[in-house]
């Protein structure tokens, strides 16, 4: 069963007078436990796409259904709520708190769900061992490398059990050796069942994935089953 | 539940003022001076306000005194050549005060003699005041020990006194002055009586001891008769090369009327009285319940004056919290971008936001209260001015200082919730 289903999606922005079709009809479904690339040249609509399935915008015309909740015509603080329940974002740049702790960071996404304190401590340092950063709890970001800091992120995403892990360009900010560990992670997590969905415009990353989708001028271009 | 969210989202805040010590420590300083300035002026205020209602109260609302005044010299050369200067009250002015002024209900007539007072090698210079046994109730004084003046002194002429603490201290430092006598010029006059310290006094008392020097206050009371029979009306002053001959009467009149509304209209009738009977403005009518109106009413231009400049105060420290929390919420856009992706409402981030401009106005404030209540008290050390500090000015103060916060951190909370989390997420 598809746990995201886009039906006909549709983005038009304005840009002062002029309209902007970022997304001009766009028809897909993923399953459960899926891994799914997003890949296209810039100007295709690729962060648009990001935005829609990350509930951060609303499309202009079409359906989407996430979890079997039709999300396109939800308010503010609804897709908040779906944000914060059914979405983990992995970010380029890794969008840590530069303020709080390692642990503090994977806990961000709990407090807005209204987790106790005690529970959502546990939940974190549970998800810290997970990626590898048993021993540096009380570490601030700026204290990390790049590579722990994604891993940080890679928890905080998981840290609220999400429908969809939303990836984007994941490794870009990263040499290739620690870029590989990230990528292996996401393997990893996808092995034990996470739907995964990265944006991404490398094939090499594209290449993990299970299914690619190339975006060309806001519309699907074709679809390409990653050979194994 | 809700307990924790408050102290995490108060943690939370206090984490990000933390980042930026020196900004939030600022902010805090413009709040403290604000509230601690609304403190200290409202003490200042307060205590001089008490002050001089104290003072004039001291002198009875229902009273009205008129007093002597030695008229303005050289008005014309004829008068110079004269010896003697008459001038002030007469017993014939307190007669017809008495008897044609129906609003009057009591009247203490009183002479003023300066002269030094012994006792044995002990000597102070003092104010010998001849009155009449109703004058501690007219002016509201208190005999601490022995008694005043009694009609039976007034009528035998008696050698008794009354003291006033000051002299005690002075003449009889270590002995009881009850049924001693001292020397005034030539005469011996008993100790009856001791008065009660005034206000006045204990105020006097803290000025001779921070500055070593010895003011007025020395009063003596004896009885009119024997002021009039004793020294006469002629005072003999002989200052540098130079002698004066005064004749006074009577040096002041205290009446008192029985009604407070009756204040106004008597000393009306009051003034036009002696003018009928005094060619000169030798004497002069002073009103405490107008004095006491006067003083309310500066009083009340004082406090707005002082109010107005607090508030302004205050008003500098709100701008200053939302200029810092609109920075602030420029320089964290991305961080409000990542906790809106994350699943942040917009009421999360405005209580974020709130929170933390009612912690730097609350600290600000309550540390404001701390250093207002500690102003007053060096004003009172140094300036010797009394200051009262009312548990509901700090109520004030700090309420005013955590509604600046809200007020002023409303907008920039506003700002940060209404950002789009797609532009805040891409800011650099």
């Amino acid at each position: 069963m598809a746990i995201v289903e886009l039906q006909d999606v549709r983005k038009t922005y304005m840009m002062g007078h002029v309209e902007v079709h970022a997304l001009r009809g766009v028809d897909l479904a993923f399953d459960e436990g899926e891994y799914v690339a997003i890949m296209g040249p810039s100007g295709s609509g690729k962060s648009t796409m990001l935005n829609l399935l990350g509930c951060l915008d609303r499309p202009s015309a079409g359906k989407y259904i996430l979890g079997g909740e039709d999300v396109s015509r939800m308010n503010d603080d609804e897709l908040s709520g779906v944000r914060s329940r059914r979405i983990g974002f992995i970010f380029q740049s890794y969008n840590l708190i530069a303020q709080l702790s390692v642990i503090e960071n994977i806990e961000v996404p709990l407090y807005y769900q209204g987790w106790s304190e005690h529970e959502s401590y546990g939940r974190a340092t549970e998800l810290a061992a997970l990626v590898g950063l048993a021993e540096r709890f009380d570490h601030r970001p700026s204290e990390l490398s790049g590579g722990q800091q994604q891993r940080v992120a890679v928890a905080r995403a998981l840290a609220s059990d999400p429908l969809i892990l939303l990836a984007d360009e994941p490794t870009g900010n990263l040499d290739s050796k620690t870029g590989t560990e990230i990528m292996q992670l996401l393997d990893d997590l996808h092995a034990q069942g996470k739907t995964i969905i990265t944006v991404t415009h490398d094939e090499g990353i594209a290449r993990h994935s299970q299914r690619v989708i190339r975006l060309v001028d806001g519309r699907v271009d074709r679809e390409e089953v990653v050979a194994r | 539940m809700i307990g924790f969210q408050v102290k995490r989202t108060l943690l939370i805040g206090l984490k990000s003022l933390w980042l930026h010590k020196l900004r939030s420590g600022l902010t805090v300083l413009g709040m403290v001076f604000g509230v601690c300035s609304v403190v200290a002026m409202l003490a200042i205020g307060e205590g001089a306000s008490y002050e001089a209602q104290e003072q004039i109260k001291l002198l009875g609302s229902t009273n009205i005194i008129i007093r002597a005044v030695k008229p303005p010299s050289g008005e014309s050369a004829s008068e110079q050549t004269q010896r003697v200067l008459v001038y002030g009250l007469t017993y014939d002015d307190a007669e017809r005060i008495a008897t044609t002024i129906p609003s009057v209900q009591v009247m203490a007539p009183e002479r003023e003699i300066r002269k030094d007072v012994w006792r044995l090698h002990r000597r102070i210079d003092a104010t010998i005041i001849g009155t009449v046994p109703w004058f501690t109730e007219i002016s509201s004084r208190r005999v601490a020990r022995g008694r005043f003046i009694t009609s039976m002194d007034m009528h035998t002429t008696a050698n008794v006194c009354v003291l006033e603490p000051r002299l005690v201290e002075v003449l009889f430092p270590f002995n009881d002055p009850l049924e001693k006598t001292v020397k005034i010029g030539r005469e011996y006059y008993r100790v009856v009586g001791v008065m009660a310290p005034t206000g006045k006094d204990a105020q006097r008392n803290k000025d001779a001891k921070a500055g070593g020097v010895e003011k007025g206050g020395a009063e003596l009371y004896i009885p009119l008769t024997s002021a009039r029979s004793r020294f006469g009306e002629i005072t003999l002053s002989s200052g540098s090369g130079s002698m004066d001959i005064e004749e006074v009467e009577l040096h002041e009149i205290i009446v008192r009327v029985d009604d407070l509304d009756l204040v106004v209209p008597t000393s009306r009738i009051l003034r036009e009285t002696l003018k009928r009977f005094h060619k000169k403005q030798d004497y002069e009518i002073i009103v405490p319940l107008e004095q006491l109106r006067t003083a309310q009413e500066i009083q009340r231009t004082y406090n707005i004056v002082l109010g107005s400049i607090a508030a302004i105060s205050l008003l500098v420290g709100g701008i200053g919290i939302m200029n810092i929390m609109l920075a602030t919420v420029t320089e964290r856009t991305r961080e409000i971008g990542i906790r809106r992706a994350l699943g942040a409402k917009r009421w999360d981030i405005i209580v974020q936001f709130l929170s933390e401009t009612v912690l730097l106005s609350g600290v600000g404030g309550l540390s404001g209260v701390a250093v207002g209540i500690l102003i007053p008290l060096a004003v009172e050390r140094f300036a010797d001015m009394r200051t009262i500090v009312t548990w509901w000015s700090l109520l004030v103060a700090f309420g005013i200082s955590a509604l600046v916060g809200v007020v002023f951190g409303i907008y920039p909370a506003y700002r940060a919730a209404y950002m789009d989390p797609i532009e805040a997420l891409r800011h650099e």
